[in-house]
Order: C-alpha cells, then sequence, then structure tokens
C-alpha cells in the first residue's frame, strides 16, 4: 500500500480512538454537530455537484427528524423502527415531486423554485398541524430513564460520536461509490447537456431520480440523527427554506465538488457560529449568519469551488509544474 | 346561516384581491430583473424588508409625514437594487446562472443579519392604524385598499414607462435578445443598472404598502418572498402579464384557504397547487405548449 492508499485508514483509526483519549464533553459535543452536519450536507451535495441544485432539502430534514420523534411520542414505535419509516417517507416525498420535475424537464432556476416551495410546504405543515408537533415552540421526543439502545438515547457523548462517526464515514462510501459507478459519467453528462446525454442512450429521467433518492434518504437520516442526538426539534433548526440555504452555504465554501468538501464546510460554519457565540455571548445574535452571507457571496464569485475545491486544483497544478 | 357564509366568503374574496394587487407589485418588479437580466433575486423581499424598516425610522424616529417618507423609501431601495446588482451581480454575469442564484442567497443572509444586528429582532410598526371600511356588513382596512389602488397605479407608470420612453423600449428590446441589443449600439450595462434600480423601485413601493399591514421585524421578508417566487414562476419567469394573473390566483387561493381553516393552510394549499400546476404547465399559466 502507498501513503496515499493508507491516509485514510489511518485517519479513520485516529478518529475512532479520539473519545477514548480526550474526552472533554464540549469539544466532543461540537464534534459530533460537525459530524451531523457534515453528512447531512455531504447529502446535498450528491445531487449539487452535478448541478441539480436543490433548496427542499430543509423539507427532507424536517421529514426525517419529526416523523421519527412523532412515531416514537404517539406510537411508541422505536426510532430503529422509525427512522427507516421516515426515511421511506422522504422518499416517496421526492419521488412526488422529482419524478414529474424530471420528467417533463423541469430544470435551472424553475427546479430550485420547485424545490423551495417544497421546503416551504413541509414548513408550513409542521407549523399548521401544531396540536401534534408542537408548531414554531418545537418538539421533544420522551425521554428513557439512562441510556437504552432501543431507544436510541444515550447519555454520554462518546457513544453518540462513535455513531456520527460511523454514520459521516457511510456518507463518504456512498460518495465514493457514486463516484466509481456508471452514474456519475451519466450524471456528469446529463448536467453539460441533457439532450445529449439523452441521445447517447443515457436515461436522464431515472439516474437523476435514482440520485435524488439517494440524497433526499440521507437527509433524512441526518435530520433523525440530528433528532435523537439533541432531544429537541424546532421548524426553524431542521426544517425550511433558511436550512436549505445553509446547507448550501456550507457546501460552497467547503467545496462542492471534493468527496471531503462538505466537512470542511461543517467545519468551518459551525466553528465560526460557536466562535462568535463564546467571543459575544448575545451580542453576537446574527452576526454569524451576517459572516455566513458575506462569506457566500464573496466566495461565488472568487472562489466557486470552495476551500479545499481550490486548495486541492493548486496542490496538482502544482505537482505538474 | 347560509347567508352569513356567503358575506364571509365574499369578503375573504375581495380581502384575496386587494392582496393579490401587492403581489402583484412584488412580481411585476421580480419579472422585470428576470426578463431583463436573467437572474433571480432570491433576496428581493429581503429589500422590501429594509425598505419597510427605512419607512419605520423615517416616519417614528424623524418624524416625516407618511407621504413625505415614501418617496425617500422608494429611492433608498432603488439605490440598494442598483447597488446589488453592481457588487454582486455584474461580476457573475457570465458565471452559471445557479451561481447567480446563490449568490442573491447569500445576500437574503446578509441583509436578515444585518436587520437584526442593527435593528435587534423587535417587532416594530408604525403605529398609523387606519380607520376600517364597512361596506353591506364586510369589513375592509384601507390600509389594504390604499395598497391596492397604489400597486395598481405603480404597475400602470411601468407599464408607460415601458411603451412610451425610448430607455423602456430598449428595456423591453433586451429582454427579447440579450445578444443583438448589445449589436445595436444600446448600452446593455446601462439598461441592467436602470433594470435594477427600477426593480428595487418596486420593492420599495411594495415595502411602503405592505409596512401599513405587517410588523416590521427581520424575518418579514420571508412571510412573503417565497411566495413571491412561486408567483413569478406560475405565471411564467419574465412573463408580466402571467406574473399579474398567477398572483391574483395565489391570494385567492391563500384567503379562501385561510377562511376554512388556518392561514397556514392557505399557505400549504397554495404551494402544493404550485407544484402540481408546474407538471401540468410548466412553462408558465400563459405559455402555449410546445
Amino acid at each position: 500500500m502507498t501513503a496515499k492508499q493508507l491516509f485514510p485508514w489511518i485517519a479513520g483509526a485516529a478518529l475512532i480512538a479520539l473519545p477514548f483519549v480526550y474526552r472533554e464533553p464540549y469539544h466532543l459535543h461540537i464534534l459530533i454537530l460537525i459530524l451531523i452536519w457534515s453528512f447531512a450536507y455531504t447529502s446535498w451535495s450528491m445531487m449539487g455537484r452535478f448541478g441539480l441544485v436543490s433548496l427542499g432539502h430543509g423539507g427532507f430534514m424536517g421529514v426525517g427528524a419529526y416523523v421519527t420523534a412523532l412515531l416514537w411520542n404517539h406510537l411508541g414505535l422505536s426510532p430503529w423502527i422509525g427512522i427507516p419509516i421516515a426515511m421511506a417517507a422522504a422518499a416517496l416525498l421526492a419521488v412526488i415531486v422529482a419524478y414529474p420535475c424530471f420528467r417533463f424537464r423541469i430544470t435551472g432556476h424553475y427546479f430550485v423554485l420547485v424545490t423551495l416551495a417544497l421546503s416551504g410546504i413541509v414548513l408550513q405543515v409542521i407549523t399548521a398541524t401544531r396540536d401534534y408537533t408542537g408548531g414554531s415552540l418545537g418538539y421533544t421526543p420522551d425521554r428513557t430513564k439512562g441510556s437504552q439502545l432501543w431507544a436510541l438515547q444515550f447519555d454520554d457523548k462518546v457513544t453518540w460520536y462513535l455513531i456520527a462517526l460511523g454514520v459521516w464515514a457511510v456518507g463518504l462510501v456512498i460518495w465514493k461509490w457514486v463516484d466509481r459507478s456508471m452514474d456519475r459519467y451519466a450524471l456528469e453528462a446529463i448536467s453539460e447537456d441533457e439532450d445529449a446525454a439523452a441521445a447517447a442512450g443515457v436515461n436522464v429521467t431515472w439516474e437523476k431520480l435514482k440520485i435524488t433518492l439517494i440524497s433526499a434518504l440521507m437527509t433524512a437520516l441526518a435530520g433523525a440523527l440530528y433528532c435523537q442526538y439533541q432531544m429537541f426539534i424546532s421548524p426553524d433548526t431542521v426544517s425550511g427554506i433558511s436550512v436549505s440555504l445553509q446547507m448550501v452555504f456550507a457546501v460552497i465554501v467547503g467545496g462542492l465538488y471534493v468527496s471531503l468538501g462538505p466537512t470542511i464546510g461543517a467545519v468551518i460554519t459551525i466553528l465560526l457560529a460557536e466562535g462568535l457565540r463564546i467571543g459575544f455571548g448575545t451580542k453576537a445574535v446574527g452576526w454569524d449568519n451576517l459572516v455566513y452571507g458575506v462569506l457566500l457571496v464573496v466566495f461565488i464569485i472568487f472562489l466557486p469551488k470552495g476551500i479545499l475545491g481550490s486548495i486541492l486544483d493548486r496542490l496538482k497544478t502544482a505537482r505538474k509544474v | 346561516m347560509t347567508e352569513i357564509f356567503d358575506i364571509y366568503l365574499l369578503e375573504a374574496m375581495v380581502n384575496g384581491i386587494l392582496l393579490g394587487g401587492v403581489l402583484a407589485l412584488l412580481a411585476l418588479g421580480l419579472n422585470l430583473i428576470f426578463g431583463v437580466i436573467d437572474v433571480t433575486w432570491i433576496c428581493y423581499a429581503e429589500l422590501v424588508m429594509i425598505g419597510m424598516y427605512g419607512m419605520y425610522y423615517l416616519v417614528q424616529v424623524f418624524g416625516l409625514p407618511y407621504y413625505v417618507a415614501a418617496p425617500f423609501t422608494i429611492l433608498l431601495v432603488a439605490g440598494l437594487g442598483a447597488l446589488l446588482h453592481l457588487l454582486v451581480i455584474a461580476p457573475l454575469l457570465s458565471a452559471p446562472p445557479i451561481n447567480q442564484l446563490l449568490a442573491t442567497g447569500g445576500v437574503l443572509f446578509v441583509l436578515q443579519s444585518f436587520a437584526t444586528v442593527a435593528f435587534g429582532i423587535d417587532f416594530r410598526n408604525l403605529g398609523i392604524r387606519m380607520p376600517v371600511l364597512k361596506f353591506a356588513e364586510m369589513h375592509f382596512s384601507y390600509s389594504r385598499l390604499l395598497a391596492f389602488a397604489a400597486a395598481l397605479i405603480g404597475m400602470l407608470l411601468v407599464y408607460f414607462f415601458m411603451k412610451k420612453t425610448f430607455v423602456g423600449t430598449a428595456i423591453r428590446a433586451i429582454s427579447q435578445d440579450r445578444q443583438i441589443m448589445a449589436l445595436m449600439g444600446v448600452d446593455t450595462r446601462r439598461i441592467y443598472l436602470i433594470t435594477s434600480a427600477l426593480g428595487g423601485a418596486l420593492a420599495g413601493l411594495a415595502a411602503c404598502l405592505l409596512v401599513l399591514q405587517y410588523d416590521i421585524h427581520p424575518f418579514v421578508g420571508l412571510s412573503f418572498g417565497p411566495i413571491t417566487f412561486l408567483i413569478c414562476v406560475l405565471g411564467g419567469l419574465g412573463n408580466f402579464v402571467g406574473g399579474f394573473v398567477a398572483a391574483f390566483v395565489f391570494a385567492e387561493i391563500i384567503s379562501l384557504g385561510g377562511l376554512f381553516s388556518d392561514l397556514e393552510w392557505g399557505y400549504v394549499l397554495a404551494f402544493a397547487f404550485f407544484i402540481v400546476m408546474m407538471f401540468i404547465r410548466p412553462a408558465g399559466l400563459l405559455a402555449r405548449r410546445s
């Protein structure tokens, strides 16, 4: 094995060993949040990297979180069953909206705005059914006493860290798997020119639907995980247009076209928000989003490939020279 | 029993039409920018929000009368529109359209959090209470009637500007063919800038009207922003007449849906209607099917 092949294994082992060596709860908490959001951002980029810019992912995330919590509270269904149901619900939603979109060739601006309507619908439904979901005040899954595997509730951060790490790693594996498949070439061809791709024998509708389904399933899982970890969800934190925009923002900053780009985006955005919160306390309200917004605009204008993407590009050209 | 119900229904329908006027104004501004520059300003409703704060400060803090403050606000937002074009859109004109859309998404964040930082998250209002008009057992607030009338006048002014002036003609020509007009000696940069300012001015006018009906807070844009985009898409992006019709269809759905249940369900219904319509008429309500 060369050093390049060895590196992911060493990094992985180091990440697994980390909580056994260092277990300061606050830092672990930040790491868990970074891992969960990295997974969500990676799910978004599954579609985004092929030009399918969706603002509906806040909707999928909301479905993942709320369906899991509602099934647990009202029917007593364990999250082990509830999460697959929530993911299936998000997938169904994705098919209902995406299939006609792809079939009738709704692309570009129109696709973005249709998906925007989707996250609007999910947000409004959660707010309107406030008798069950708590509306904009948020919702808390019923607590069990202590850690329970069946209820997927754990008191210690180490367990959560390992779960989040595992899910995040699975996200990267799916990314690599898509990267090596034929679908990637088909989707890249589609994002360049749909007509040409169709003429070359690519089943445009089916290929786009496949990647959308993968993306929606993963996003719903991220929402459910976030809900189980935080034990509190509200429409503002897991659904709606601002969450969708937050995903887009983090991915653009990190780098859309490289597998670790969304992760870098999550690291930067969460550390920025936490840093501002600690540094300025309540005075910082609004400042983090102000910095986000300015960065987003600056990045799109000057560094459209994101931080990691641009660094990797530099390294590549440097090596060639 | 049925008679009372009918009165409520009628009242909701008329209120829907009145709401439609302001939505149509917003849709016109967005369509204008899309039609000419081929960019969607995701942050359009946030410009309106800044305009509403402008009105608040001019009227409440500096003590100007409403009708004096309104022109200043319109100018302010028109300036913001031009600035947005110069700083964000102009450098991205040759970038993929999605990047322009996302960049204005960033501006949305900036404006929202700027308002949070600068003005705080308290709800504010102008403190102007307009009388309520009673007509045949129905109640309509004057603020809505005023908004409707002003929106119609604003739209007529834009119509005459586009039809009767040289610049208006140039704008319409550019929206038909972007490349050729540059060859015909039209300064596209200047036209883009004027269009952006005009779009901003429409947002400013909408701000002056909405400030009478809504409390002002940094996230107020979210309560009518998404609806405006959906209206534009439903009418066909860049299609002025389509946007006008779609605004009233949407306003009626929200108003009537809200009558039978909560206001949120009115919105859910409107969003669902939008998605269904996208599949039936992807290019907009009035477009011919190809």
